[in-house]
């Protein structure tokens, strides 16, 4: 599914730019929403078998499948962990946010 | 099919009627009500209105006053002109909502029956429901009679609709006083007002071909110039109503004064401001006392907010005393109208009057004409010097008032 790209948001310079009330087109995101995330996940692409159940369960759908393993979009991804845990081969692992090895 | 509505031009009905006749005439396309005395009869008169098909309109019994806010808003997002009616403590149920229909500038328009508010527990009138709801960014209008009420309904979706405004109107009813007085009321043709108020017609609205997100999120970086914009709102609001009001005039030959309405205010030297029902009783006040030789005047504050505070500053720096009726108090200072007057009269040019605040009618207690003659004769003893309490509760049961 596509996901809104992030997209700056171009700051009116005279008021007549702003919009009408509190609006905006829609499907624009502004920031990454990512921001509550302390541990991100990172899979190990040679354990990790394909076998997709990360890519069905993650609640944001923020993990894609492809070569040469599944990648995780952390513009969006909100660190729940729920891949990991889920995991059947534990080829994914929760790291830190800000530690060297993420 | 709607069916044509039989209507006699001018009918003996009551405030709570002439409203929803009102509302039926502006066409709303949803209407979300919870009953709350004494503003039942105005929803109750509408759903008779929309299940023998003289309006085509949805209408929704919702659990709560959160919910009817929440669904006329929900309504007034697809684009739709909306109606609901409330009063005391359903109005302050809906006070969250209030501020999102605000800050979201959808143009709904409600009719707040004024009663006050528990404890004591009470069902009959006053502002104190209102007034507490003074900063939630609807515009607040308060009429005399039936006729006004009915009248400002349809007034009321013309300046909230206005592109520039775009900002909710709060048309408040004096509790039984005047919610359930019966009086002529002319009920305008559906022609006539379809002729004055055109179709809603909004970019503030889900579209599939236009999609857009609605209600944002503003960071405090944004949220400062969303405020900005509700202030100008107000101000643009201010300046139309009284060319709304003369534009009404021009079409059904009645007008209401826009953000004030002046009673022998010419020559006065001693002037009673007030809001609502009060107002049609003062004015016989005035006559009588005219007639007696003394330079009386009465200012109807029809507008709340935006507040009309040139107006009443170029009134005030005329006379030699203001007295302000308020139907509440603000405990721990004053009246919340009183408040507002004699900020409006600080900076203004001219002299500055004395000033009386008189708080009265509170939860539905009379104001007789012999109140409102002993507060004019209070507000020239001020003025010729003598010693006045500024804070008056008018016939305190054991003072000598």
């Amino acid at each position: 599914m596509p996901k809104p790209q992030i997209t700056s948001f171009a700051f009116p310079s005279r008021k007549e730019g702003m919009p009408l009330g509190p609006s905006a087109v829609a499907g624009v995101l502004v920031e990454a929403n990512a921001g509550w995330r302390t541990f991100r996940p990172v899979i190990n692409g040679e354990k990790c078998t394909r076998c997709q159940r990360c890519w069905l369960l993650c609640p944001d759908g923020v993990i894609e499948r492809g070569e040469p393993y599944f990648q995780i979009d952390y513009n969006f991804c909100k660190g729940c962990g729920l891949c990991a845990y889920e995991c059947p081969v534990k080829a994914i692992t929760m790291v830190k946010e800000g530690d060297s090895n993420g | 099919m709607v069916k044509s509505t039989g209507l006699k031009r001018r009918d003996f009905i009551s405030a709570n009627d002439a409203v929803a006749y009102g509302v039926k005439l502006c066409r709303p396309e949803v209407i979300a009500a919870y009953p709350i005395t004494p503003q039942t009869t105005v929803v109750e008169k509408l759903s008779e209105f929309i299940e023998n098909k003289e309006m085509a309109c949805e209408y929704l019994n919702v659990e709560s006053e959160h919910s009817v806010m929440s669904a006329v808003m929900g309504a007034s997002l697809m684009g739709c002109r909306t109606f609901t009616a409330t009063s005391s403590q359903g109005l302050l149920y809906m006070c969250e909502m209030l501020h999102y229909v605000s800050g979201s500038r959808f143009p709904i328009v409600m009719m707040n029956a004024n009663r006050t508010v528990a404890a004591p527990w009470n069902i009959f009138g006053d502002h104190r429901d209102s007034l507490a709801m003074r900063d939630s960014g609807w515009m607040q209008v308060y009429v005399e009679n039936g006729q006004e009420a009915l009248d400002t309904i349809i007034q009321a979706y013309k300046l909230a609709e206005n592109p520039k405004v775009l900002t909710p109107v709060m048309v408040c009813l004096d509790g039984f006083v005047l919610t359930h007085t019966y009086e002529l009321v002319d009920i305008p043709d559906q022609s006539a007002v379809d002729a004055f108020l055109p179709p809603f017609v909004t970019e503030n609205k889900l579209d599939l071909a236009k999609p857009k997100s609605l209600c944002i999120t503003a960071p405090p970086e944004w949220q400062t110039e969303f405020r900005y914009q509700q202030y100008e709102a107000m101000k643009e609001a201010k300046k139309l109503i009284p060319g709304i009001d003369k534009e009404f005039a021009a079409h059904f030959g009645r007008s209401h004064g826009g953000l004030i309405e002046e009673y022998r205010c010419e020559d006065a030297e001693y002037v009673l401001m007030a809001m609502g029902s009060v107002v049609g009783t003062s004015r016989l006040v005035v006559d009588k006392l005219r007639e007696e030789g003394l330079k009386v005047g009465l200012v109807k504050v029809r507008f709340y907010r935006p507040f009309p505070k040139e107006e009443l500053a170029s009134i005030g720096s005329k006379v030699k005393a203001v007295g302000v009726i308020d139907r509440d108090i603000s405990f721990g200072y004053e009246g919340a109208l009183y408040a507002d007057v004699k900020a409006a009269l600080y900076n203004s040019q001219g002299t500055c009057p004395r000033t009386i605040n008189f708080i009265a009618g509170l939860s539905g207690r009379d104001i007789t004409k012999e109140n409102l003659e002993m507060m004019y004769r209070k507000l020239i003893k001020a003025a010729q010097g003598q010693a006045e309490e500024e804070i008056q509760f008018v016939g305190l049961r054991w003072e000598q008032w």
